[in-house]
């Protein structure tokens, strides 16, 4: 069992729609008493039990980490998605029950870092909102470059260039404002770590442009979760717990695990932390692998599978679980 | 030749590597005696380096030339001083104005690349970003735990504390702050009971 997965049980005490897509939802315990402290750039993993099935999906956290009274999270609204942020926008209602976990972070601040420049694309703005908090109560160094498709949608836009004119650029795309990276990059004092969220090809370029220009890679740091995608339903069996079953279209492997009763490790949901990794004993098929944490010659051995995001085509797949 | 494989031992201990060219707008390199060899062969590998190379070298007292061929290179800017801890505040000044993208090489004694990543490491470069190459002398630059008084160049095991006299024995444990192996008093129970002096890995 993994850190991540000690729960807590909370109320929804606000819900804010933001603009057409994002809405916050602000959770305190249930029990009244205070939650645990988190560092910026942590997420919760949140329960939600749409009918038959439960989904669990990891959220940054973007209160402020000192305030141990709430947390709150912004949630984009994925139409096409398998129904996570649909859930929240169309069925929690204020005083409603819900269960969350403890605090993970895999996207912390490094602390010996001189100075932070984040980057952050649309909704990948949450995690800087909380660590921008923790580092204004300690006089931290930072600047924010944030890119979003406008002013209608852009989320808190208004809150941060109010609270930190110097420090926070924010670029238009639809009114062709658009990041000049090279130049960003070039010029930054020694000691400076780069902080990525947003999406994939956002996060490569900014990646690949600081390893052109001879950046450590230790001073590039990023997060990029990755939802589950939906797929042909598929046989599982696991060894260890002697139990076979079915994985549905819109369910995930890991998922699937959970609902047959078995307690499998987990931490970020999102094909990124490494911890839900599983061996195969046997497979009369093909995996898909989705995540980016194994190396590619782990995936080409068919050896391993990271249950959170991955598939499976075929016949049957057996895991050491 | 002037490399030296160490034999493996506690993590504590640094181990070195090979230079290699990176992408980066700047170079600095720092050497120290036969350290330059290591740089001779890093220009090898990518003689443009050499335009963005900022070189600071320390020459050996009997220098054969090393500091002479440097030159010849025409390197952007080149340094020959008298000591290392002489360069500190250079050092200092360099890092202090440097940007994102430099890269660091280090090449020579222990006691000039450790302290030269000591001081790369506190203007923010990760220490796992610093290359290193290990040539020369395998003298070390040690720290009583006792006195906590430095001992430059020591090169038997035991040997006398500089500063308060103890003698020490000579260990692995490194210290990345200080830039500086650990001596512990050998004779503590047994006062007097030293054993022979040997030079290191001899
Ligand atoms: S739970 Fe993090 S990689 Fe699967």
């Amino acid at each position: 069992m993994s850190a991540g997965t000690n729960k807590i049980g909370v109320v929804v005490t606000d819900i804010v729609p933001l603009n057409e897509l994002v809405t916050r939802f602000k959770f305190e315990r249930a029990d009244g008493g205070l939650l645990p402290t988190f560092s910026g750039g942590a997420h919760t993993v949140i329960e939600m039990k749409d009918g038959e099935t439960t989904r669990l999906n990891p959220y940054s956290l973007m209160s402020d980490p000192a305030d141990r009274h709430a947390y709150t999270i912004s949630v984009r609204r994925d139409d096409a998605g398998r129904g996570g942020s649909l859930f929240l926008h169309k069925n929690v209602r204020i005083g409603d029950e819900m269960v969350i976990s403890y605090p993970v972070n895999l996207f912390a601040l490094d602390l010996r870092a001189h100075k932070h420049l984040m980057i952050a694309g649309g909704i990948g703005i949450t995690p800087f909102l909380a660590q921008i908090k923790q580092l204004s109560a300690t006089n931290g160094r930072f600047e924010l470059h944030y890119a979003c498709r406008n002013q209608a949608l852009g989320s808190y836009v208004d809150d941060l260039t109010t609270a930190h004119p110097n420090n926070v650029h924010v670029y238009f795309d639809d009114d062709g404002q658009a990041l000049d990276l090279e130049n960003l990059l070039d010029g930054q004092p020694l000691g400076t770590h780069i902080y990525i969220c947003g999406p994939k090809g956002m996060i490569n370029w900014v990646r690949d442009t600081a390893e052109r220009l001879g950046w450590p890679r230790e001073a590039v740091h990023y997060e990029e979760f990755l939802a589950p995608q939906s797929g042909k339903p598929f046989t599982v069996k696991l060894a260890k717990s002697d139990l076979e079953f079915e994985v549905g279209e819109h369910q995930s492997l890991l998922e699937a695990i959970e609902a047959a009763g078995v307690d499998a490790p987990y931490l970020c949901r999102g094909g990124a932390c490494g911890q839900c990794e599983t061996d195969v004993l046997e497979a009369d098929g093909e995996i898909l692998h989705r995540d980016h944490w194994l190396e590619d010659d782990e995936k080409e051995s068919g050896k391993k599978i990271m249950p959170c995001v991955s598939r499976f085509e075929g016949r049957i797949i057996v895991l050491d679980r | 030749m002037s490399t030296f494989k160490f034999p493996p031992s506690i993590t504590s201990r640094p181990v070195y590597g090979t230079l290699e060219p990176r992408s980066g707008k700047h170079h600095l390199m720092i050497a120290d005696a036969e350290g330059a060899e290591a740089l001779f062969d890093l220009v090898e590998k990518d003689p443009d380096l050499i335009a963005h190379a900022h070189i600071m070298y320390f020459p050996a007292a009997d220098d054969t030339g090393y500091a002479e061929k440097l030159k010849a290179f025409s390197p952007s800017k080149l340094y020959v001083g008298p000591s290392y801890s002489a360069a500190v505040p250079r050092l200092r000044r360099i890092l202090q104005d440097a940007h994102m993208g430099l890269q660091v090489y280090l090449a020579g004694t222990e006691g000039l690349m450790g302290q030269a990543m000591s001081e790369a490491t506190n203007a923010g470069i990760p220490h796992t970003a610093i290359q290193t190459e290990h040539r020369g002398s395998v003298a070390r630059r040690m720290q009583c735990v006792h006195c906590k008084g430095i001992t430059e160049n020591v090169v038997t095991d035991p040997f006398t504390c500089s500063h308060c006299g103890l003698n020490l024995f000579v260990r692995d444990h490194y210290s990345r702050r200080i830039a500086a192996f650990q001596g512990v008093c050998v004779d503590a129970e047994d006062p007097g009971n030293v054993p022979p002096k040997r030079e290191l890995y001899s």
